[in-house]
């Protein structure tokens, strides 16, 4: 019944991108594992592993758009929350490996042999069962979104200052998580994972299912968004990004939509991170770089900010360009890339999905001056 | 349709891999070569040039007609010093282009991203950096140096011809160096040193502000006993260092410094004036006087078109990666990867250092060992060698885990973890 | 003229043996081809001959040797000396000085030495040129025999100390004396007169010879008596640390300075979120970079006016390039101050890249004038010319952009445009033009910023990406739209920053600051001054 009240909160176009989201993460998968590999129709593993990270992106690009979209926090940090929900899934993949690393250590992973750890830090504690590193993957990202957005809305930090301090923070992680002594494998990350729920990750079905659960989180996320964002909370919110103040004299408490909204879309980030890690195989605090937290903005600028279908497009977009154009082009794919990101400031302010609307208002205003 | 059209060349590839033998393929496709070095981000700074080096390597190749009849081709591609990237790049040239090796990679952790998917997918890679040891793939060729093959006996020479008794460990903090300064500093315990005679510090990546390190370095040499500083220091943060040494007059005569990461090209953004007398060790120097050497240096500077560009270690290591596989590969007969691999072991080639490296079953290569000072022309002067060529130990035996493991990629044992006490495969072997 | 000069000093000094003047260049004939044979082993033996010898040239042709000028000609084997000149070598014989032509690196042979020998060297040159004319040339000997100290330069010292009239070059060679009587078989009365000595020197280096005393000196009270001077010495050099934080608090206050302080205008009064403000700093460098190239290669002796040729084009290159910036781009997106960071995030990219296609992926050189190399001792505080340099130089331009903009018209319709831009425009005030002005004056600045980081960072095209996110901060925290409040953030910052280093660490610290400033945030949303005001957003 819910899921009818959800289905029925949503616009038509949503509606095809959900389907059509789903689809792509169940078809692709099936012609992978049904068809023989002299089949025209099938599809290599490489290919369903570059559109399990487009999914992943997509949803951070979606999380992204959430509070920055819908309620105008232009969040420069939340490739951290995305990096925090990785590194607990690559926490729980490096104690799945066991005695299978270089060293043969049941316990230790092997950047903490040759680092001479005798024993397991405090914190690695029950990351070798699933469930635990699954409620720690939303967790740990929620509280510190929470933390932030706590003191930050509390004392009205807003604007570029909030988007600088955010920015700051997801500095700090990166610099902390580059520190060999956090115990979380410095620079190198963790890398050379084995099994997830006992399915090798180099497995093609284990990567056809990532690919298909990758799929199915980010239609979850886009039915949720639309729920939230088409409820009354969803209009207040979008009161609270148009005019702040305004809401505040009529008497709502604008933190506390922040921080709801805020701590949600950290909790999809950390998920999404989750998935993109046992997919690309590593996990590094280069996740962390204020650079990536920008490029997730852009996605959702490139896409169509303020819009739902959006992200997802803009985060397909640019990220299937930065595939083509490295290999095809890699000399010059970063002028191209800038390029598009000017472009897309200057001539698409809606972005993409907004060219769209754009294109069909138009057709819709020549069609009706005919008869006239 | 695209991924039809992918397919069709994978599959008409791979069945000229599998049906004919090497001189029916004489007209054959050119064979594929990766090249997979960061072109932008913060590691193009030192891998654009080994790019540059590869399809130099690749065009002189093919002007002696290639190898087994077929033309080479360079496939380049930009993982953007993006690790996840490294990956995906990876496996984009090993199952979309079909490369039969791959020359490439930087950074450790470049490496390790790469790693599982070489080993997935039956791949070779070619990686010619210093890096830390412990690690021995048989799908990967490593001939850039070991632990052993750089630092040990850059430290022995300051112990014995400059008297050094007291060592500062100076490292950016990443793996390279957190591994080095601990087998110095077993080594040096082993040799007699106090701990109160060693230093260690670690500094973050591209640091720029190295005032305060350097008023500690030059606090800690004012203790009466010679000093010297050892220095893992990674490529970007270098230049700042150096520059802040020679303003606070720390001159190589009182306190020299020993870098494994400073090479010709990144003195090449420094006035080396003030840093006259500090070292470097390395397996090879642009000012090598020989044949070999001066041929590579007028070939890559016609090359580059630019008389005055700079040769280096990490370049040297592609030079002899590239002429073993080549080596290998008319051995085998093939490219095919499993052929190739078990051809690689035993391959002898000449180095640019005037000598010979011969990959070991280790996978890692036999190295001179020599130790330069910098001119205030930006070269090194070599001032010590090895007298002959130095094995790799690719798991050191002053760490205590990883001091009874040996790789050994010939058959029967075929083994990269190899515990000779336990007399089993894969660490402890338990 | 210096070296005959040094020969009637030296002359005098070491008693030389007077042969006659052909057997004389033969036998200094061996002795130098003897330096250009053998192991380094050989090589040191050679040396001691020479310096044995009392040979007037052995000076010069010793310190030809350390500095590595030292060549055998490959044509006909003959000893010579090369000095840099242009891009060949001027040559003279070196055992007679005597010009020989020009040749090329190629040509020659460098004599190579090492560390070692270079030292033995200076030990030896120190005591042959101990009774030199020029003053420098004699408290560079008294330092490097302090530092160095050889028991046989004794009587050379003595003689010295006899002939000197300068009175601090006096007391160095006194200085220098003791640091030698501590390491002979001296009375234990002498030794102890030379440890106050070295005592009352009190820096670095005498510490270093006090803790060389105490590991070497066999009787007990002098043992004690070094151990109690070193520790007196360490006691004053505690003290001077703490002032040493703050100078290198304020130098790296001051880099972050000329980091932020074109931002603070781009971001801080125009409110561009400028995410390419970092690649202005690096085509500030790049300038310099071209500058000393073509001054290198077609003026060298304008060398060390390099820098003061590239401020001007600097600050040009990177106001026009802002320019263009604002009048191509920025002008479309004034109201949306974060689509300013979209595209000029974009921007970035392309300039990096453009810069890499252009120069190159890999760092370049650009070199130090000689006023900007060096360091001197202000009590026992080690400070470098070229941290002094920036130092002045961050504050020159923060004063006279404070001057630009208070005083001059331009200044004031900045002000009127920034604070009041339709009113401004009522008033006539061309607002395009002065929004592409304002751009331009940050961008400019940025430019010079980046001809002196070139002095300190790597000119590389990621040098701005390292400047970006610092800047950023020290704008914010001082507060967005007060130049006062960068000033005063960049130099709280660099001082916290350097006072935490020493015991958190370079890395910790750095963390630790950030967390402060997102916590400072909290306490005053608006930065360290915040403009005052009424309107709410």
């Amino acid at each position: 019944m819910i899921t009818r009240f959800l289905w029925q909160g949503m616009g038509p176009s949503l509606r095809v991108a959900v389907l059509f989201v789903l689809a792509i993460g169940i078809i692709l998968p099936l012609l992978n594992q049904l068809m023989p590999a002299s089949n025209a129709l099938y599809v290599p593993a490489w290919v369903l592993q570059l559109i399990g990270k487009y999914l992943c992106f997509a949803s951070l690009a979606l999380a992204v758009d959430l509070v920055w979209g819908f309620c105008g926090i232009l969040t420069l940090g939340h490739a951290a929350f995305f990096a925090l929900g990785g590194y607990c899934m690559g926490m729980y993949l490096m104690r799945q490996i066991g005695s299978r690393g270089q060293y043969g250590n049941p316990l230790l992973p092997d950047f903490m042999v040759f680092l001479n750890y005798k024993e397991l830090p405090w914190f690695w504690h029950g990351f070798d069962q699933f469930w635990f590193a699954a409620i720690m993957i939303v967790l740990v990202p929620s509280l510190l979104a929470l933390a932030l957005g706590w003191f930050a809305f509390r004392s009205r930090v807003t604007g570029v200052y909030l988007s600088i301090i955010t920015q700051a923070m997801t500095f700090a992680l990166m610099l902390a998580f580059f520190r060999n002594d956090m115990g979380l494998g410095g620079n190198n990350g963790m890398t050379d994972f084995k099994d997830i729920l006992g399915f090798s990750v180099q497995s093609d079905a284990t990567r056809a299912t990532l690919c298909f659960a990758s799929a199915l989180v980010l239609a979850i996320f886009l039915v949720i968004s639309a729920a939230v964002v088409g409820s009354r909370f969803g209009k207040a919110l979008t009161a609270v990004r148009d005019a702040e103040s305004r809401m505040r004299f009529l008497g709502y408490r604008v933190e506390g939509y922040k921080l709801f909204v805020f701590v949600l879309s950290a909790a999809m980030a950390g998920i999404a991170g989750a998935l993109y890690v046992p997919q690309v195989g590593i996990i590094n605090p280069s996740e962390f770089s204020p650079g990536n937290s920008i490029e997730a903005v852009l996605w959702v600028a490139v896409g169509g900010r303020g819009t739902l279908i959006g992200p997802v497009i803009g985060a397909f977009l640019v990220n299937w360009g930065k595939t083509y154009l490295t290999g095809a082009l890699p000399e010059v794919w970063l002028f191209a890339l800038g390029a598009l990101f000017i472009a897309v400031t200057l001539f698409l302010p809606k972005g993409v999905v907004g060219l769209w609307s754009q294109i069909r208002s138009r057709g819709t205003t020549r069609k009706a001056k005919v008869p006239a | 349709m695209k991924l039809g059209s992918i397919l069709k060349t994978g599959v008409v590839a791979a069945g000229l891999l599998a049906g004919a033998a090497g001189s029916a393929l004489a007209q054959g496709a050119p064979i594929k070569v990766g090249v997979l070095h960061s072109l932008s981000g913060t590691m193009a700074i030192s891998e654009t040039t080994l790019k540059d080096v590869m399809l130099m390597l690749i065009e002189e190749q093919n002007k002696k007609g290639g190898v087994l009849g077929r033309k080479l081709e360079a496939v380049v591609v930009d993982p953007a010093s993006n690790w996840p990237l490294f990956a995906e790049k990876a496996r984009e040239l090993l199952q979309k282009e079909k490369v039969a090796a791959v020359f490439g990679c930087w950074t450790s952790v470049s490496r390790k991203s790469v790693l599982p998917v070489f080993e997935e997918l039956n791949g070779i890679l070619f990686y010619p950096v210093q890096y830390e040891g412990e690690e021995s793939s048989r799908n990967v060729f490593y001939t850039g140096a070991a632990p052993n093959q750089q630092a040990i006996p850059a430290v022995d020479y300051l112990m014995n011809n400059e008297k050094v008794q007291r060592w500062v460990l100076a490292g950016t903090d990443y793996v390279y160096p957190r591994t080095t300064n601990k087998i110095l500093e077993a080594y040096l315990k082993q040799k007699g040193v106090k701990q109160e005679d060693i230093m260690i510090n670690y500094t973050p990546f591209g640091h720029s502000d190295w005032q305060s390190i350097v008023a500690e370095i030059k606090k800690f040499g004012s203790a009466g006993k010679k000093t010297a500083v050892v220095s893992t220091i990674n490529g970007d943060a270098n230049v700042p260092f150096y520059k802040e040494l020679g303003n606070a007059g720390i001159k190589a005569k009182d306190i020299p410094v020993v870098a494994f990461s400073v090479g010709e090209e990144e003195l090449a953004g420094i006035d080396t004036k003030p840093l006259l007398g500090h070292l470097a060790a390395w397996n090879y120097f642009q000012s090598v006087k020989n044949p070999s050497n001066e041929a590579f240096i007028k070939a890559w500077q016609t090359f580059t078109k630019n008389p005055k560009r700079v040769t280096n270690d990490p370049m040297e290591a592609h030079v002899i990666g590239f002429n073993m596989w080549i080596e290998a590969v008319k051995k085998a007969g093939t490219t095919d990867p499993d052929a190739v691999i078990d051809a690689m072991i035993g391959i002898t080639v000449p180095n640019l250092s005037g000598g010979y490296s011969a990959m070991m079953p280790n996978h890692h290569i036999t190295k001179p060992v020599l130790i330069g000072e910098i001119q205030g022309n930006g070269q090194f002067d070599t001032v010590w060698q090895t007298p002959g060529l130095v094995v790799a130990e690719e798991w050191s035996p002053y760490l205590p885990d990883s001091k009874d493991l040996i790789a050994d990629w010939r058959k029967p044992m075929n083994c990269g973890n190899f515990n000779v006490v336990s007399g089993k495969c894969g660490g402890k072997g338990k | 003229m210096f070296f005959l000069r040094l020969l009637t000093g030296v002359s005098s000094a070491l008693a030389v043996v007077l042969i006659t003047a052909t057997a004389w260049a033969a036998d200094l004939q061996t002795l130098v081809t003897n330096l250009t044979t053998g192991g380094f082993g050989d090589r040191e033996k050679a040396i001691s001959e020479l310096v044995a010898s009392g040979e007037a040239r052995a000076a010069p042709i010793l310190e030809a040797l350390a500095a590595g000028q030292l060549y055998v000609r490959k044509a006909d084997n003959v000893v010579v000396i090369g000095k840099a000149d242009g891009n060949k070598l001027a040559l003279s014989e070196a055992v007679s000085g005597k010009p020989a032509g020009s040749g090329t690196e190629a040509e020659l042979d460098r004599v190579r030495v090492n560390n070692r020998l270079r030292g033995v060297i200076e030990a030896a040159v120190g005591s042959l040129t101990l009774m030199s004319p020029d003053a420098r040339v004699r408290r560079d000997a008294a330092d490097s025999l302090f530092k160095r100290p050889d028991p046989t330069a004794l009587g050379a010292l003595d003689a010295a100390i006899a002939a000197e009239k300068d009175a601090r070059i006096k007391t160095a060679f006194q200085e220098a004396r003791a640091a030698v009587v501590l390491t002979s078989d001296a009375s234990k009365q002498d030794k102890l007169a030379a440890l106050e000595v070295v005592r009352d020197k009190g820096n670095r280096d005498a510490l270093s010879v006090l803790q060389a005393a105490i590991n070497s000196q066999s009787d007990p009270e002098v043992k004690a008596a070094a151990t109690a001077a070193a520790a007196s010495v360490r006691q004053t050099l505690a003290g001077w640390e703490a002032a040493q934080n703050v100078w290198y608090g304020i130098s790296l206050g001051s880099v972050l300075l000329l980091a932020a302080i074109g931002l603070a205008i781009t971001f801080g009064t125009m409110g561009v979120i400028n995410m390419a403000h970092g690649e202005m700093v690096m085509l500030g460098a790049y300038t310099t970079f071209v500058v000393q190239d073509i001054i290198r290669t077609s003026f060298p002796h304008l060398f060390d006016a390099s820098l003061l040729i590239a401020l001007p084009l600097a600050f040009l290159v990177a106001g026009v390039v802002g320019i263009a910036i604002e009048r191509g781009i920025i002008r479309f997106l004034y109201g949306r101050p974060l689509d300013t960071l979209l595209a000029t995030w974009g921007l970035s990219l392309v300039l990096q890249q453009a810069v890499r296609s252009i120069f190159g992926p890999s760092n370049r050189e650009v070199g130090a004038p000689a006023f900007m190399s060096g360091a001197f001792q202000l009590g026992q505080l080690t400070i470098t010319y070229g941290r002094l340099w920036i130092v002045v130089f961050s504050l020159l331009v923060f004063a006279t952009l404070i001057l630009v903009l208070r005083k001059t018209p331009l200044g004031l319709y900045m002000r009127a445009v920034t604070q009041n831009r339709p009113m401004a425009s009522a008033m006539g005030i061309r607002t395009p033009r002065v929004d592409a002005l304002t751009f331009g004056l940050g961008s400019g600045i940025a430019g010079l910023a980046g001809v002196a980081l070139s002095q300190i960072d790597n000119v590389s095209p990621n040098l701005g990406q390292g400047y970006i996110i610092d800047s950023f901060m020290v704008v914010v925290f001082g507060g967005v739209g007060n130049l006062f409040g960068t000033l005063v953030g960049a130099t709280a910052l660099g001082i916290v920053n350097k006072f935490l280093e020493p015991y958190a660490g370079a890395v910790l610290g750095k963390i630790l600051v950030l967390v402060f400033i997102i916590l400072f945030i909290q306490r005053r949303p608006r930065g360290l001054f915040a403009l005052k005001g009424r309107s709410v957003e």
